[in-house]
């Protein structure tokens, strides 16, 4: 499963020229607003027409203009969950969900109606009108919709900008359930570092309506200066790590990764269970030697393989540790205090509660158990 | 109460006959009127402002001068008319049909304003999020577009059937005043306000006319807070 775009398009005074190809299980298209994000995911769902280019998705051609090729977006079998939800008034949550299976032909019905509803947790919901429901529930409901037209793909365009914090962590969940235990390929609008360094496999940034840096989550977010200037502090390593032990006295969870044990604010998930967690850059300190009589308790030694002048008094330094890169924002004038320079023996200290659900992510409570 | 329903034979025809043509008048302009409505509303074509006007002329022009130009037009040596009974068999002039397309005319500005204005208030998100889920155009407007415009659909038809009970000018002026035939309420009352002693029946007709008029509305009323409630604008 692939998707391809390479688009050039004017909208106004605003040019797009847009060229990326992903294969990955959860791909984000990240970036300012303004930056054309949105502009692109309407032309993958055929909301908008390109002005030159081409679309693929799962090797079926949607659009060439070349070629003439343009299908509408009826028969383009691509789900899309809007920011704003749109489920339809004047019909019942059972109605709503209901609509998009009415007009997938027979055969390729591949979404099962009660799965569906069981992995949202809308069964509740099912005789009640759009109206009166909450934010997050409505966002459920239209993801649960896209999911029952039998969709080839799956397009979500900022579904949690419009929530709050609490409603955002009630719907997180339920979109890595739907990464991880169905089998369509979701594209992810965001402009949230949080979000997207938790979600994605793959990471397409964009700014001005063009591609900056696309690849593997982990790769894309370490180059911190290509976030957009507000979302910059949340700017850190992403780590894939697996839970290894709990430890029940102190109320932490113990992180195993490449670089080393993580002590953590305990998390309400099974030993095991992988968990990615981004480590902000400004949460990070250095060491040129191992610290004693401090109270952060993750200390991770590496090798500095990277010092990138960030803005005002701050560097980027790259710490490589044992294969995992953590990135450290510290002031140039520490920089020299310590006489930091490239392949230099360092410590990395992080403070447990430095970590929080934002940069973590918490289990479904359905699955806590310690 | 007796002497109010004591109607004579001709007073009750042209109470039938009222509500028929005005009824007929209503259903027919409806898809007309739908179509226009939504070719005003988002239409983007060369002479929208001709049509605009084409549509509110009834309006705006004196009764008696649409009634003679459907006359012209419809009466049996006009261009449409002479064609119509000749190839369907379809004759307006002198007849119950010439007032239901009288009233129709007369009615249709006030129908397509109502179902204009509720289509330009339907969120065409709602219509873009339909598509992607698997709708093609027509099932877009039967089933998301249509459900939503209807309360400005029920408004819409009322005023038409509103409009129809009351149209006088171009009515006598098309079909005349022929009882049993086209002598519809108002023409029956001003039948009876030219004759000596009609003033009791003139009076009757009026009381009729009032109640049928008012129980219009209400029924419009009602449904449209159902089709409201329906879709939680209240």
């Amino acid at each position: 499963m692939s998707v391809i775009v390479d688009i050039s398009h004017r909208l106004g005074g605003f040019a797009i020229e847009a060229r990326f190809e992903s294969a990955g299980r959860l791909t984000a298209l990240f970036g300012a607003s303004g930056s054309g994000k949105t502009t692109l995911i309407d032309m993958i769902a055929g909301l908008i027409r390109p002005d030159e280019g081409c679309i693929e998705v799962d090797g079926r051609v949607l659009v060439d203009t070349g070629a003439g090729i343009f299908v509408p977006k009826h028969k383009r079998r691509i789900g899309m969950v809007f920011q704003d939800a749109r489920l339809f008034p004047h019909m019942s949550v059972a109605g709503n969900l209901r609509y998009g299976r009415w007009f997938t032909p027979p055969a390729e019905r591949y979404a099962d109606f009660d799965a569906v509803v069981d992995l949202l947790g809308i069964g509740p919901l099912m005789n009640r009108r759009p109206a009166k429901l909450s934010g997050g529930e409505k966002q459920r409901v239209a993801i649960g919709r896209a999911l029952l037209a039998s969709p080839r793909l799956l397009l979500m365009d900022e579904p949690l900008a419009s929530l709050d914090e609490a409603r955002k962590a009630e719907i997180l969940p339920y979109v890595e359930r739907l990464r991880d235990e169905t089998k369509i390929p979701i594209v992810y609008v965001s402009h949230s570092v949080a979000e997207v360094a938790r979600l994605a496999s793959d990471v397409v940034m964009l700014a001005y309506g063009n591609v900056i840096a696309s690849g593997p989550t982990g790769a894309v977010m370490q180059r911190l200066d290509l976030l957009p200037a507000e979302e910059r502090g949340e700017g850190g390593a992403v780590l894939d790590t697996r839970v290894l032990h709990h430890d029940e006295p102190f109320g932490m969870t113990v992180l195993g990764s490449a670089a080393g044990e993580l002590r953590v604010p305990q998390l309400a998930m099974k030993t095991g269970t992988p968990v990615r967690i981004r480590i902000r850059a400004r949460d990070v300190m250095i060491a040129t030697e191992k610290p004693r009589g401090l109270s952060a308790l993750n200390i991770l030694p590496g090798t500095i393989t990277a010092i990138i002048p960030s803005e005002g008094p701050a560097v980027e330094v790259g710490i490589d540790c044992n294969g995992a890169t953590v990135l450290a924002r510290i002031t140039e004038q520490s920089r020299q205090a310590l006489k930091l320079h490239l392949g230099g023996k360092v410590f990395a200290v992080i403070k447990t509660v430095s970590f929080d659900r934002a940069n973590t992510g918490a289990g479904l409570p359905a699955e806590a158990d310690g | 109460m007796n002497w109010l329903l004591d109607l004579t034979p001709d007073e009750w025809n042209a109470v039938r006959l009222s509500v028929k043509v005005a009824t007929v008048a209503m259903l027919a302009s409806l898809p007309p009127g739908i179509l226009i409505a939504l070719l005003l509303a988002r239409g983007q074509f060369w002479g929208k402002t001709v049509l605009n006007g084409l549509v509110h002329l009834p309006l705006i022009l004196p009764p008696v001068v649409t009634g003679y130009l459907l006359l012209l037009t419809f009466g049996r040596r006009g261009p449409a008319g002479a064609f119509l009974a000749e190839h369907f068999g379809i004759v307006f002039s002198f007849r119950w049909t010439g007032a239901a397309l009288a009233c129709g005319v007369m009615g249709f500005p006030l129908m397509v304003r109502a179902i204009r204005l509720s289509i330009e208030a339907v969120d065409r998100k709602m219509e873009a999020a339909a598509g992607t889920l698997g709708a093609n155009s027509l099932w877009v407007f039967a089933t998301i577009t249509l459900p939503l415009i209807l309360p400005g659909l029920i408004a819409g038809a009322i005023l038409a059937f509103a409009k129809a009970m009351g149209e006088f000018g171009a009515t006598i002026t098309f079909v005349s005043n022929i009882p049993n035939e086209t002598q519809t309420l108002p023409s029956a009352i001003y039948t009876f306000t030219q004759v000596p002693g009609g003033d009791e029946g003139a009076l009757r007709l009026t009381l009729i006319s009032i109640v049928i008029s008012m129980a219009a509305l209400v029924a419009s009323e009602v449904l449209a807070r159902r089709v409201g409630r329906r879709l939680d604008i209240e």
